[in-house]
C-alpha cells in the first residue's frame, strides 16, 4: 500500500473513532443527568425527555458529520 | 447483467454522485459528464460536475424536495377540505394528531408574542423535513434502477445513468433550508428589536458597551455557527446514514457466485434491517430537531433585553 493512501485511512478511522468518544462523553453526561432529573421529580418526565433529545441532537452533530467524512475517507 | 465490472468504490461514488444540470465553462448548458459519458443517455456533456461551479443545479435533490413538498401540501389540503367533526375519517385522525404534536411544541418553545407563521412554519418544516428523510428508507438501488430504464447503472443503454433519490444527502438542501431560516431570523431580529437593537445584541454583550471589538468576535461567529450546525446537522446525519446502507449494500455483491456470498448476503440483509429499524428513530428525531430549533432560534429573535 502506498503511503498516502495508508496516511488517508489513518485520518479515516481518527475521525471515526475520534468523533466516538467525543460523542460517548457528552451523551453520556446528558442521560446521567437526566436519569438524576427524573429520579428527583419523576412528574418532569414528559419535558426532560424532549429536552435529552434537543441536548442529545446538539451534541451528535459534529460527531455525525465527522463519521460521514471519515467513511468517505475510508471506503472512496 | 453488465457490461463492465463495478469494483466498491465505483459503486460508492456512483451513489453520492448526483444528476446535476449547470453551466460548462464554455457557457454552454449540459448535464455533467461523469467518466468520460453524459449522465442522462442521448444528450451530450462538455464538462464534468467540479468545472460548472456556481451555476449547477441537482436536478434529482430539486425534483424529489419539490414532488415531496408539493405531495405534501395537495395532501393535506385535501384532508383539510374533507374534515367533518361529526364523522372524522382515519387520515383526518392522523393528520389531527400531527398537528396537535406540532402545535404543542410550538406553544412550549414558541413563548413570545404571538406570531401566527409559527405554526405553520413549524408543521412546514417538520413534515418536509420528515418526507425527505424517510427516502432513506427506500432500498438505494430501487429508484435509480427504475430512472435508468430497468438497467444496471454501467450497462450498455439505459436511461438517467445518475438519480440520488435522497434530498438531504446532498447538502444544497439542508443548507438551503437552515439559509431560508437565517434570513426569518434577521428579519424578525429587526422587525421586533429595530436595527440598533438587533446590532447592540450582538456587540454589547457580554462585556458591556467599551469591549464591543471583543464581543464582537465572541458573538458573530457564535450566532452564524449556530445556522450552520443547524443544516449540517441535518445533511451529516442522513448522509451518514445513506453511507452505511450503501456499504451494507456492498454485502449482495457476490450473491448469485458464491455460497460465501449467499452468506454475506444474508449477513447484509440482517444488517440492513437493524440499521433501517434505528434510522427510524434519526428520521423522525431529526425531522423535531430541525423543527425545535428553527423555533428556539427564532423565539430569540423576538426576545427583548
Amino acid at each position: 500500500m502506498e503511503e498516502a493512501e495508508a496516511i488517508r485511512r489513518v485520518a479515516g478511522a481518527l475521525l471515526t473513532g475520534g468523533g466516538a468518544i467525543g460523542v460517548g462523553i457528552g451523551v453520556g453526561l446528558i442521560t446521567a443527568k437526566y436519569l438524576e432529573g427524573i429520579a428527583r421529580q419523576p412528574e418532569l418526565q414528559p419535558y426532560l425527555f424532549t429536552q435529552l433529545l434537543i441536548g442529545m441532537g446538539l451534541v451528535d452533530a459534529i460527531p455525525i458529520v465527522s463519521l460521514a467524512i471519515g467513511l468517505l475517507f475510508l471506503f472512496t | 447483467m453488465a457490461s463492465k465490472e463495478l469494483n466498491s468504490t465505483d459503486y460508492i461514488e456512483h451513489h453520492l454522485t448526483n444528476l446535476t444540470y449547470g453551466k460548462c465553462p464554455d457557457g454552454t448548458w449540459s448535464f455533467a459528464e461523469v467518466h468520460g459519458k453524459s449522465q442522462v443517455a442521448g444528450t451530450e456533456a462538455s464538462c464534468n460536475i467540479s468545472e460548472m461551479g456556481f451555476w449547477a443545479f441537482q436536478v434529482d435533490t430539486l425534483f424529489m424536495s419539490v414532488l415531496l413538498g408539493m405531495g405534501m401540501i395537495f395532501f393535506m389540503r385535501r384532508v383539510a377540505k374533507n374534515a367533518s367533526s361529526s364523522k372524522p375519517s382515519r387520515v383526518q385522525n392522523a393528520v389531527e394528531y400531527l398537528v396537535t404534536l406540532v402545535r404543542d411544541q410550538v406553544q412550549d418553545n414558541f413563548t413570545a408574542d404571538k406570531n401566527p407563521l409559527m405554526g405553520p412554519l413549524a408543521l412546514t418544516i417538520f413534515v418536509w423535513v420528515f418526507l425527505m428523510n424517510l427516502m432513506d428508507l427506500i432500498p438505494i438501488d430501487l429508484v435509480p434502477w427504475i430512472v435508468n430504464g430497468f438497467a444496471a447503472p454501467n450497462a450498455e443503454g439505459g436511461a438517467i445513468h445518475y438519480f440520488k433519490v435522497l434530498p438531504v444527502a446532498d447538502i444544497n438542501a439542508p443548507m438551503g433550508m437552515a439559509l431560508g431560516v437565517l434570513i426569518l431570523i434577521h428579519y424578525y431580529s429587526i422587525k421586533n428589536k429595530g436595527l440598533g437593537g438587533f446590532l447592540a445584541e450582538l456587540t454589547f454583550q457580554p462585556y458591556g458597551k467599551w469591549m464591543a471589538p471583543i464581543n464582537v468576535i465572541f458573538e458573530i461567529p457564535g450566532f452564524y455557527a449556530k445556522q450552520l450546525a443547524l443544516g449540517l446537522r441535518l445533511y451529516g446525519n442522513l448522509f451518514a446514514g445513506e453511507m452505511i446502507f450503501i456499504l451494507i449494500a456492498l454485502f449482495f455483491g457476490g450473491f448469485f457466485s458464491s455460497v460465501t456470498g449467499v452468506l454475506a448476503g444474508v449477513a447484509g440483509l440482517a444488517l440492513n434491517f437493524i440499521w433501517a429499524v434505528f434510522h427510524i428513530l434519526v428520521v423522525i428525531l431529526q425531522a423535531f430537531l430541525f423543527m425545535v430549533l428553527t423555533l428556539v432560534y427564532l423565539q430569540q429573535a423576538h426576545e427583548h433585553h
